[in-house]
Formats: structure tokens, sequence, C-alpha cells
């Protein structure tokens, strides 16, 4: 065998064998983006029935509370952002990247500083590398997030905001995420967490629904501050919850595709190098062939020479 | 008669949903009932069996754990951040959580396994 079939031959086994991971984990990705939307649908219950005892209370009640006053002066914002913990997923945690970028560019025009709060270890380090501080960070749940993680992200987060952002805490909250559109598009998005404002609580879907129900004088259990207390914090866990999931969603999506995409380029190298190789077997055969037939044929020059 | 509709829902799904005649639950202000009728009402749960009587004569009983009731127009909807129904909780490894608890002086996770217990005891 040539020298340069054997280049071809070995090169199309290293591709086959890439070709093999890459639709496994396009598979697996594929069965857990079913999982994941599932998730979403499980959680939708609560953060309905939640959407929907916010808006009561806050137009059944006119009580002031920290997370849903406007501060007359914002100076300092944070910004949640939600990246991937492993890559292999195209472009998502890159855009998701560059959406708290241009986020973050606006606060900044605004005149707000900006504290950055990230989930992922693909965001962190992006910002490590670039020696940008992180105030706090969390990994380790980007592909399966729990209640429990949710609750474990938004706890400080909505201690900053409950501080005065003169001692270190924030005025508003931003949350920046992909957004499981359909199967094929996710798109990064950034919503405002807190302040609540009234239009914002009917952001769960369910507008009309709300609308609807918070005509009803609600009584209080102990007191109208008391449920803010306890209601709002919840409503805060259960948006970070969703967002989480969505985001989790959006990544096996985006990794679903991106492997799709290299399996398939890996099926058109190996049948370029399929044809590469065929090509040069067929030149060493033609070789082989003319060398006989030239060796045959000056055997026999020299035999009629010397008759 | 007129019944009340009941969702329990934790935070990750929906636990229970279906008619009930009665509902009773403990807030932070102390154990309330729920019958068909009653004014709107939004309360704080305590951690805490919450008791429905179903239509049918039945009873439910889920443990909950942190979360809040709302009840308007004959529905109620009790949220929890999580939430267990007593036919689902496993009464020995419950019983192991709370010696555990105990041990390191875990007053949540004490409070967590009594309440799974009560529920889960209480329902047989």
């Amino acid at each position: 065998m040539g020298a340069q079939i054997r280049v071809y031959k070995r090169r199309i086994k290293t591709v086959t064998a890439t070709k093999k991971i890459t639709k496994a984990m396009e598979m697996i990705a594929a069965s857990r983006i079913v999982k994941a939307q599932r998730q979403v649908a499980a959680s939708s219950p609560y953060a309905d029935e939640l959407t929907r005892a916010v808006t009561a209370v806050a137009t059944g009640s006119n009580t002031k509370h920290p997370l849903t006053t406007e501060a007359e002066n914002p100076t300092r914002a944070a910004v949640l952002l939600v990246t991937s913990d492993r890559g292999l997923a195209g472009g998502y945690s890159s855009n998701a990247i560059k959406a708290a970028d241009r986020l973050t560019e606006r606060l900044r025009a605004e005149g707000k500083e900006v504290d950055s709060y990230i989930v992922g270890r693909k965001g962190l380090a992006y910002y490590g590398f670039r020696e940008r501080t992180v105030a706090q960070s969390w990994t380790g749940f980007s592909d399966s997030p729990s209640y429990a993680d949710a609750k474990a992200v938004a706890t400080p987060l909505i201690e900053s905001v409950l501080t005065d952002s003169a001692e270190g805490g924030v005025d508003e909250l931003y949350i920046v995420f992909t957004e499981f559109v359909s199967m094929m598009t996710q798109s990064p998005v950034d919503r405002r967490l807190l302040p609540l404002a009234i239009s914002d609580k009917a952001a769960g879907g369910e507008g009309d629904l709300s609308k609807s129900q918070a005509l009803a004088l609600y009584e209080f259990e102990p007191s109208a501050e008391g449920v803010l207390d306890a209601l709002l914090p919840r409503y805060v866990e259960s948006r970070i919850y969703n967002a989480l999931l969505q985001a989790a969603a959006s990544e096996h999506a985006a990794r679903r595709r991106a492997m799709k995409s290299a399996t398939d380029n890996a099926e058109d190298l190996i049948k370029s190098l399929t044809r590469l190789a065929n090509a040069a077997r067929q030149a060493d055969i033609t070789q082989e062939i003319s060398e006989i037939v030239g060796g045959a044929s000056a055997l026999a020059d020299a035999n009629a020479g010397s008759d | 008669m007129a019944e009340i509709h009941v969702e329990v829902v934790a935070a990750d799904r929906s636990i229970w949903s279906g008619e009930a005649a009665m509902v009773i639950a403990r807030t932070m202000s102390g154990d309330i009932g729920i019958m068909p009728s009653h004014e709107p009402v939004l309360g704080v749960l305590q951690s805490g069996p919450v008791t429905v009587r179903t239509s049918d004569g039945g009873t439910v009983v889920v443990a909950v754990h942190g979360g809040f009731l709302s009840f308007a127009d004959n529905k109620l909807s009790v949220l929890a951040e999580i939430a267990e129904l007593a036919e689902e909780i496993d009464v020995a490894r419950a019983e192991r959580a709370l010696e555990r608890s105990k041990a390191e002086a875990d007053a949540g996770a004490e409070r967590r396994a009594e309440v799974r217990l009560a529920a889960a005891t209480g329902a047989h």
C-alpha cells in the first residue's frame, strides 16, 4: 500500500472516531432538552400562582416594600449572568456574555456601578481571564438546576438589594439568560427583576388572568407587610429558577445543534477523504501496471536485441 | 354542597389538585380552616402538615415547608418551596433525618423531619 493511501486511511479513522463522539453527544443533548423542557413546564404552575398572589398583594394593599420601591437616584446595579459549565455548545455562552456586556455598558452609561454575579464556569472563566471583578459566582448545576440552586443564587442577590446602596448594596437587579424560544431558536435576553414594576408583574405570561383575579379583596395573614416580606423573595427565587431552567434547556438545544453540525462536517470530511484515498489507490494501481508493462516491454526489447 | 378547588404546588412540580370540602393549614398566626365561600385570604404558612378533606370524604395530608396559601372565588392554592404527599414520605428515612438533625442540633432540619413524620404517621 502506498504511503499516500495510508495517510488518508489514518485520517478517515480519526474522523470516524470523532464523528461517533459528536453523534453520541448530539443524541444525549437531544434527550436532555426534552427533560429540561418538562422541568420548565413543571415549574410553571408555581410561577403562575405566585405571580397571581404578588399581583393581588400589590394591588390590594398600598404597602411599600424595599423590593418594589424604585430608588430615586439608582447608583448601583447587579447583573446576574447565566452561562454554561461546559463548552461544545456553539455560541451559547459567548452570546449570553455579549448580551451581559451590552447591558453593563448601558448601565454604566447611565452612571451606575455594576456588580457582576455569574452562574456557570464558562462565564466565570471569561471574567477571570479579563481580570474583571466578580461579586459572586456559582457553578456545577447549569445543565440541571434544582430549586435549591435557584434559592442559593437568589439569597445573596435579594440581600444586596435590601442593603442600602451606600453600604455596598444595589438599587436594581438584572438577569441575563438565554431564553428558550424553540428547539431551533434560543436568544439571550436581559430582564430587570427588581425593583418590581406593576407592569412587570404580569410578565409571567398570565396577564389577563392576574387582572381578573386582582379584584378580590384579600385578607392578609398575618399582615400585608408580612405577606409581602415572605412573598417577594419567593417571587424573585421563582423568576431566577425559571431563568435557570430555560437557560439549561437552551444550553442543551445549543449543544445539540453544535454537535449536529460537527457530525455533518465529519461526514463530509469522511466522504472527501474516501474519494482522495480511492484516487490514490487507483493511482498506485495504474503506476504498478505501467511499471509491469514497461518492465515487460523492456525485457522483450532486450530479448529481441540479443537474438 | 359547595366545593373548593385546591391546587397544591411545589416549586418544581404540581403535588395535588382536586375538589375539597375543607382545608386546614398552619399560618404564621395560627391554624386556619378554609371552607367554601371563605373570604379571600392570603397567608404565609409555617412548616407543617396541610390537611385536605376531599369532597368524597377522604383525607389528603401534605407536608409543607415554607410557602403560603391564597384563597379567592372558592379556589385555593397552596404554594410551597418543598411539599410532599404523606404517602410519598419514607417514614424510616424521616426518622433517620430526625435523629441526625437532633445530633447536629440543626433546628431547621429537625423541624422539617418532624413535620414529615407528623404528616406521614397522622395519615394512617
